[in-house]
Parts: C-alpha cells; structure tokens; sequence
C-alpha cells in the first residue's frame, strides 16, 4: 500500500488512528493522575475530530450527533469530574505505577503486535486500512485493560475504563461509519450513566476507606486468613 | 403487539414511579403488582405467539420466537415471586436498621430498572440494543448490590462495575465486528437486526464472525459468570440484598447466555467447523468443575450458592455448545429449572440468615428446629438443584448426560464426576444446618414461603411431566438453534 496514493480521508484516518494509539501509550505511562486525565480528554477530542471527519466526508449527518455527544462527554464532562475528585483527595501521584514502567510499556507493545495478529485474518476481505483502524482500536481496548491493572488508583481504573469505550467507538465509526443512531444513542445514555455512578462511587469509597487506592478493597476472596 | 410494548411500558411506569413518588410503607405491594401486570402482559404474549408463531414487530425493532417467549414468561414470573418476597424480607431489613427510606426507594425504582433491561435483551431484535441493555442491566443493579454501604459491598459493587464492564465492553466490540461483516453484504440500519442477519448468515464472512463470537463469549461471558471471568459473581451475590441475588442468578446469568445462544446461531450460519460449539463447552466445562469444586471451600451461605449458579450456567454453556437436538434441548430445559430452583433457594436462604442473624454458615444451625418451613425448603431446594430425581433438575442433567456420552463419550466421566462432587459439596454445608438443634435465643421470622412452594412444585413437575405447550416450544426453539428436533 502506498499511502500517498490513497485519498485524503482514508490518510486522515490513518493519522488518527496513530494519534490514538499514540495517547493510549502516553496514558499507560503516565504516573501522575492530573497528566493522565488531561491525555484521556485529548484522546476524546481526536475522537471527536475522527467523528467530525468521518461525517464529513461519508455526508452521514447523523454523526455530527456523535461527534457532540463525545465532545460533551468525553472531553468536557468526565474529564471535570475525574479532575475534581483528584483535588479533592489531593492525590496528584500514582507511586506505585511508575514501578515497572518498562514492563508495561513492553506488555503495551506486544499487545498492540498481537492485535494486528489476532484481526489479521480480515486482511484477505478489505483494504488494510481498515485492517489498521481495527487493530488500533483493538489495541486501545487493550491498553486501557492493562491501564487498570498497572495503575492502583480508583481515578485511573476509571480513566482506563473510558478509554475502553473510546477504543470501540473508534471502531465504530472508522469500520462501520458509526453504528445505526439508536444503538449510538444507548451506548452514549450507558456511558453518561456509567460516569456518573463512578461519581457516587467515588463518594462511596472516600466514605467507606478513606482512600481511592483500590488495592485496599480486598476483603472479599476466596483465600482463608 | 401491543403485547410487547406492554412488557416494556410497565417496568418503564415502575421506574419512574418509584423514583419520583414520595416515600410509601406500601411499596413493597406495589412493586408486586407491577410485576403482575408485567407477567400477565407477558402471559398474553406467549399466548399470541402460540397462536400465531413468531411475531416481527412492523418496524422490526422487536422478534419474539419460540427461544425468547418462554424466557420472557421466566422471567415475569421469577421477577413477581421474588417481589413477593422482597416486600416483607426488605421490611425487616429496614426494622433492622440497615436501610434507610431513601436507598428503600432506590432499591424498588432499580428493580423495575432491572426487569426493564431484561425485558429489552429478550425481545429486541437488535443485536446493539441488546448490548445496551445488558450494560443497563448492570448499571441498574450495581447500586443495589452496595444497598446496605458495607466496606464489603462497596467492594464487591466495585468489582462488580469494573468486572462486567470491561468484560461487556469486549461485547461490544463483537458486535462492532458482526455488523462490519455485516455491512458487506449490505447496508444500512437495518443490518444489525437479528432478523435479517439470520437470514443472510450464510452470506457472513465466517473469519470476522468467528473474530466476533470470541468477544461476545469473552464479553457476555462475563456475565454467565463463566470461569475464568467468575470473581465478581460470588462477591455481587453475597453482599447484595437477597431478593437481588435470586433474581441475579434466576434472570440476568439466563439473559447473558441467551446473547450468547443468539450470536452462536449466526456463526454457525455462516462457517461450519463448529468452532462457536467447540469454545462454549472448553468454557463451561471449565465453570462447571470449578464452581463444582469450589463449592466445598465456602464459609458464606450466599457464596455457596453462587458457585452452584456458576456450576449449572458452565453446564448450559456446555450443554448448547454440544449443539445436537438432545443437548440444546436439554440446556433450555435447564434454563428454566435452575432458574425456578435457584430463585427459591435464595428465598428460603434469606429467611435462614435472618433468622441467624447472620450469613456464616457455621453458625446457621438447626432450621427445621426453628421454623420448619425454611428447614425443609432449604433442604428440598438443595435436594433438587443437587440434581436428585424426581425433580426437573435431574431430567435436564440426565439428557446434558446422554447427548455428551453420544456425541463425545470421553467427557461424560467428566460431567459424571462434576455432578458427584458438587452434591457433596453442597451436602456437607447444609446438612449441619437443617438439623440439628437450635441455637439458644433463635426465633421465627415472618416469612412467606409461597414462593419457594410454588417454584419447587413447578421443578417437581417439570420432573415428572413436561406440559405439551411448554414441549412443543422447546422442540421449536430447538429446531430454530440446532436445525432439527429432539423427538
């Protein structure tokens, strides 16, 4: 494939998809949660941008819907929200996941190769573009997997959470130009849902622990103390 | 048609009903009289669809079949004894002091909130908006798993939230790919609806629907409690209110496999290795052995029996991956008895631990001393989900049995062996506690037992003879997902 053959919005695509995948690895080494918050709000608005794009050159108006939905959501809401609970607990760093940065940035690595290995087999039915816009949303999915269990902090599960979501909606709308309107409308109620109980969580676990570090939550298990 | 609507119009009344309404002693009786007009409109449903077969809403949003009529009539049902529970389990709770009036309201408003979601995944013909509701099913009940704001509950919400919401996310983006497949064989909105994918399954390009089916088990896996994606489900039962951990393990683990069932169907459409059949029974033979075996290890009543609910969805997942005529029919038999079983042994088990006071199964002693009703519904319950004839249970175990010793004879020894070790486990915790004396200071408590009455005498029928309506749609549901008849 050579890429300077190809048309504007496919290359733009492109470009996207490499600035998404991108700020999922700078999220993942990212120790400091007000630095991390502020990388999933961009990752949102490329989001939003792809979204923009996509309605654009594809004349599928319904997308410019998307496109605010994620806007207000992903880049304006959640992000507040996150930044607020960080100050008011003044938890700015997340120590313990600068530990073994390099191995997660290595496990992120290997994750976005064996992403392309896993969706390889849709090569032999579409251009590879597509091939790569689904591997990097497969790879986001991912990393914001590896996110939750690198970091130890209730804000970054959150932020790697939504990040998942940020990686299937790129999916969306890059393989199918956005998926029919009502699923989209459900998907945007979940996830504005989803936010703000994460808020009363939030609320909840400061309540009960007197902390956000997940890794005090461990009292149910199956191993007798 | 109006049928359905109705289903989905009630619960609907309900939420807001609750959440706007001011506080009321009486919303317990309410919230059983919503979930009896649902089961009625639910009854005219499965009426119509007998007299007419499978219905396809005009805008087609909406497919009622053979496969979902009789899990939305479940549904109803098990949704309406467990409310008649509730009312009067909940009131004591409140006495008790661990509720307040506030999270009373919440409590009643998400129980609709739940039923809705469950009504939306069985008839929608949508497979995104089947998504959708099974994510709104656990945002629905995730605050009521931390009802009583335990550290243990906050934990186990969390875990909850975080679990099948990463896990559902995967879901998602199964279905992103079934409807990429989809696109290329067609456009527009109408490709995602089960319906015309069905039709047009063996059109599908089998590698991306194989891709997807791997993220919808892995996904809605999550929610089947299948191993290894199970920690959340002991945890969300245990610490969540009763009446919640009845209709968790009797509806939502149901409603996740029957998503499942409906994705497998498309694959094994479009390509024909079984590959779909062969990934389901690795998966639930690995949850039945395991929850089978960790059933002995349990201190908490409540965990015990989420690792029997682990135990019986691993085996349905096996059941409808061996895929013949006999299994699937077998498993949507199965369905339906645990279900009926497993709801009421979460009724009686919430009267045991209120009456002790606690959910340490080391300190439940001498129920039928106490009160002999719990007693001897604990002990009968147990019995039949054990797998002990004459009941359904031991009907449905005994065709997963021959359909496996038919088509793959060397796991029988396997499903033989599960079956055997979780009757014990399951034996040796609760025999202590049915008889037995009775603790000093341990009284009755008020308790309506007519649910666990009626759900088990319906186990005991399905036992002894299955109804000609209720055969005839499973024979049909069963030709519809494994392509001929059992009989």
């Amino acid at each position: 494939m050579n890429i300077e053959q190809t048309d504007f919005y496919t290359q733009a695509i492109l470009s996207m998809a490499a600035l998404v995948g991108l700020t999922s690895f700078l999220m993942l080494g990212q120790g400091r949660l007000l630095r991390l918050i502020f990388v999933f709000a961009v990752q949102g608005f490329l989001l939003t941008l792809t979204t923009v794009l996509a309605a654009y050159s594809l004349n599928n108006p319904h997308l410019y819907i998307s496109a605010v939905l994620t806007l207000v959501l992903k880049v304006i809401f959640i992000p507040w929200m996150l930044r607020r609970e960080v100050l008011l607990m003044n938890t700015q760093r997340d120590v313990q996941a600068l530990a073994n940065k390099t191995l997660v940035m290595l496990g992120g690595a290997s994750l976005m190769v064996f992403s392309y290995y896993v969706l390889h087999p849709i090569v032999q039915t579409t251009s590879p573009v597509m091939l790569n816009a689904l591997a990097v949303s497969l790879s986001v999915v991912l990393l914001g997997m590896l996110l939750m269990i690198s970091h130890r902090q209730a804000v970054a599960h959150v932020v790697g959470f939504m990040s998942i979501e940020n990686g299937l909606f790129f999916a969306a709308i890059v393989a199918t130009k956005g998926m029919p309107m009502v699923v989209e409308l459900g998907v945007a109620f979940d996830v504005l849902v989803a936010a703000v109980l994460f808020g009363i969580f939030f609320l909840h676990i400061r309540t009960s622990i007197d902390s956000l570090d997940v890794d005090l939550l461990n009292k149910l298990n199956e191993v007798d103390k | 048609m109006i049928a359905v609507y109705l289903v989905l119009l009630i619960p609907l009344v309900g939420i807001v009903f609750f959440a706007l309404g001011g506080h009321r002693a009486d919303m317990g009786k309410l919230n059983v009289r919503f979930n009896a007009i649902c089961l009625l409109a639910t009854i005219w449903l499965a009426v119509n669809v007998l007299n007419q077969g499978t219905i396809l809403s005009d805008n087609k949003a909406f497919l009622i079949d053979p496969f979902n009529v009789y899990l939305i009539v479940l549904t109803a049902f098990v949704g309406l004894t467990t409310s008649i529970f509730s009312g009067p389990y909940m009131a004591h709770e409140k006495d008790l002091g661990k509720l307040t009036d506030n999270r009373l309201k919440l409590y009643y408003s998400m129980y609709q909130g739940f039923m809705l979601a469950m009504y939306l995944v069985l008839t929608t013909n949508n497979m995104g908006i089947m998504w959708v509701a099974m994510e709104g099913a656990t945002l629905a009940t995730v605050m009521l798993v931390s009802l009583y704001r335990t550290p243990e509950s906050i934990e186990a919400a969390w875990k909850y939230f975080i679990l099948c919401g990463v896990g559902i996310a995967q879901a998602l983006f199964g279905t992103i790919l079934l409807y990429y497949a989809a696109m290329q064989i067609g456009d527009g909105e109408s490709s995602l609806l089960w319906s015309v994918l069905y039709e047009n399954a063996s059109k599908l390009n089998p590698e991306i629907l194989e891709i997807a089916f791997v993220f919808m088990l892995v996904g809605y896996g999550t929610k089947i409690g299948l191993v290894p994606l199970h920690n959340w489900l002991p945890d969300a039962h245990s610490e969540g209110p009763t009446p919640m951990s009845a209709v968790l393990s009797g509806l939502l683990l149901n409603d996740a496999l029957y998503a499942v069932v409906r994705n497998k169907m498309l694959v094994d459409g479009a390509s024909h290795n079984h590959i779909a059949g062969y990934l389901m029974m690795g998966f639930g033979l690995l949850s039945f052995l395991v929850g089978a075996l960790f059933l002995h290890r349990q201190k908490d009543i409540k965990r015990l029996f989420s690792y029997s609910s682990i135990e019986h969805m691993g085996m349905m997942t096996f059941a409808f991956g061996i895929g013949g005529p006999m299994a699937t029919f077998a498993a949507l038999l199965h369905i339906t008895v645990h279900s009926l079983t497993k709801s009421a042994i979460f009724v009686t088990v919430g009267h045991a631990s209120q009456l002790a006071g606690t959910q340490s199964m080391d300190k439940i002693r001498g129920l039928i001393k106490t009160q002999p009703k719990v007693g001897w519904g604990l002990l009968i319950g147990t019995l039949a989900i054990a797998g002990f004839p004459p009941f359904g249970v031991f009907t449905s175990e005994f065709l997963v049995l021959l359909a496996t010793m038919h088509s793959y004879p060397w796991l029988a020894p396997l499903l033989l062996l599960g079956i055997g070790i979780a009757f014990a486990g399951l034996f040796r915790h609760i025999q202590p506690m049915v008889y037995g004396d009775k603790p000093e200071g341990q009284h009755p408590v008020k308790a309506n037992l007519w649910p666990v009455i009626i759900h088990l005498g319906l186990v005991l029928w399905l036992g002894l003879a299955i109804p000609e309506f209720l055969a005839n749609w499973f024979s049909q549901a069963t030709l519809l997902i494994s392509g001929s008849t059992p009989l």
